[in-house]
């Protein structure tokens, strides 16, 4: 996530990110090793619903990145970009909110897109000159 | 470094719990307190033994979850500072550690070194907020506020809420704690509407926990990680016999 999902983001970054967290998952569930019982207070399975949460999440976060090709506030894609490296917008494609649905383990999860309509303010380039 | 752990361990509320030993090997001496149990933890785990169950969650002095007697002590031999923010090289190479939940009545052992500390929400619930509603941020000095109030509120507000005056206490008191809330919120104009109601409420939830009264020992000043003043007993003293009075 440090290396390939951070404010800068690329298609190949993020797509390796996506087949290490898968390796890393797979390892996960293989290796896992949890003490005690699950009728009491226990910290070790408490941290391991938290990698497991950790290790889905990150693989969505990669995921929406890679989907969403344009640049847009903290999400900068080294593809969209403009001529003095600011993030280039491209809401005639991705005026939209990402919402996935989870299909189940090994399937790829379900894009709803929920447009974005501006009434008053239309978005633009951000500029600070 | 190297030393031996003497834990207690105890399944729940209602085991009768014991001291098991251990040794830990190789800690570096900048390695933390929670950290140290961190190795030992994977060490235990790795061994398929049960892991050490201990309290914490910022570990850096500020949030109060952390909550171990350390060799007799509240959060461990030196003075100010919390069980997370105390360093491997305090102690001597080859040591024993003695480590303990807090022995307090009011604060049950849930598991190892884990203990109950909701009696002090229920406390903070009975009385230790302002419900009056003070506007949007006035002006900085449209309310004069003399400064010793001001540094007195701040001093008692930097209360972490942690429990170590209790585990200190021979009384298992809850007095400073108690009397910090009350201080910060009270030293204030805007706590001052509600001061009255804010310290019986308090103090009647205080003593239905079940936690004792103060005979001024200064224990608690003396091993509060957050150095609050027992002068904030006295004042607790005197808002509840005026409240008591008007």
């Amino acid at each position: 996530m440090w290396d390939y999902v951070g404010m800068s983001r690329d298609e190949a970054g993020l797509k390796s990110a996506i087949t290490e967290i898968r390796a890393l998952r797979e390892d996960f569930w293989k290796n896992v090793r949890v003490l005690g019982e699950g009728e009491e207070l226990n910290q070790s399975l408490e941290k391991a619903g938290r990698v497991a949460d950790f290790l889905e999440l990150g693989e969505l976060l990669a995921s929406d990145a890679l989907n969403r090709r344009e640049s847009c506030g903290g999400h900068f894609r080294e593809e969209s970009q403009t001529e003095d490296n600011a993030a280039k917008r491209d809401d005639e494609n991705f005026s939209y909110v990402s919402a996935w649905e989870y299909k189940g383990e090994g399937v790829e999860p379900e894009l709803h897109k929920e447009e974005l309509t501006f009434e008053h303010c239309k978005p633009s380039q951000r500029s600070y000159k | 470094m190297n030393f031996k752990l003497k834990i207690w361990r105890q399944k729940n509320s209602k085991d009768k719990g014991r001291f098991v030993d251990y040794t830990i090997e190789n800690v570096a001496e900048d390695t933390s307190f929670l950290e140290m149990l961190d190795i030992l933890n994977e060490k235990l785990i790795s061994n398929n033994e049960d892991p050490v169950a201990f309290d914490h969650d910022c570990r850096e002095g500020i949030c109060g979850t952390c909550s171990l007697h350390i060799d007799g002590r509240p959060h461990g031999p030196k003075p100010k500072v919390t069980a997370c923010q105390l360093f491997m090289r305090t102690f001597k190479d080859g040591e024993q550690i003695i480590i303990e939940p807090w022995r307090a009545k009011s604060f049950p052992v849930i598991r190892d070194l884990i203990t109950d500390r909701t009696a002090f929400e229920r406390i903070i619930q009975a009385g230790g907020f302002i419900s009056a509603s003070t506007g949007s941020a006035p002006d900085g000095n449209a309310i004069p506020i003399p400064k010793a109030d001001a540094e007195w509120s701040m001093d008692a507000a930097a209360c972490i809420g942690c429990g170590a005056c209790v585990a200190a206490c021979k009384n298992a008191s809850a007095m400073l704690f108690v009397s910090a809330k009350v201080a910060h919120l009270g030293k204030l104009p805007q706590g001052k509407v509600e001061a009255k109601k804010r310290v019986i409420n308090m103090i009647a939830q205080m003593d239905k926990e079940g936690f004792g009264s103060c005979t001024n020992t200064y224990a608690c000043e003396a091993e509060c990680p957050k150095g609050i003043s027992v002068a904030n007993i006295a004042y607790l003293n005197r808002e509840y016999l005026k409240a008591g009075l008007s």
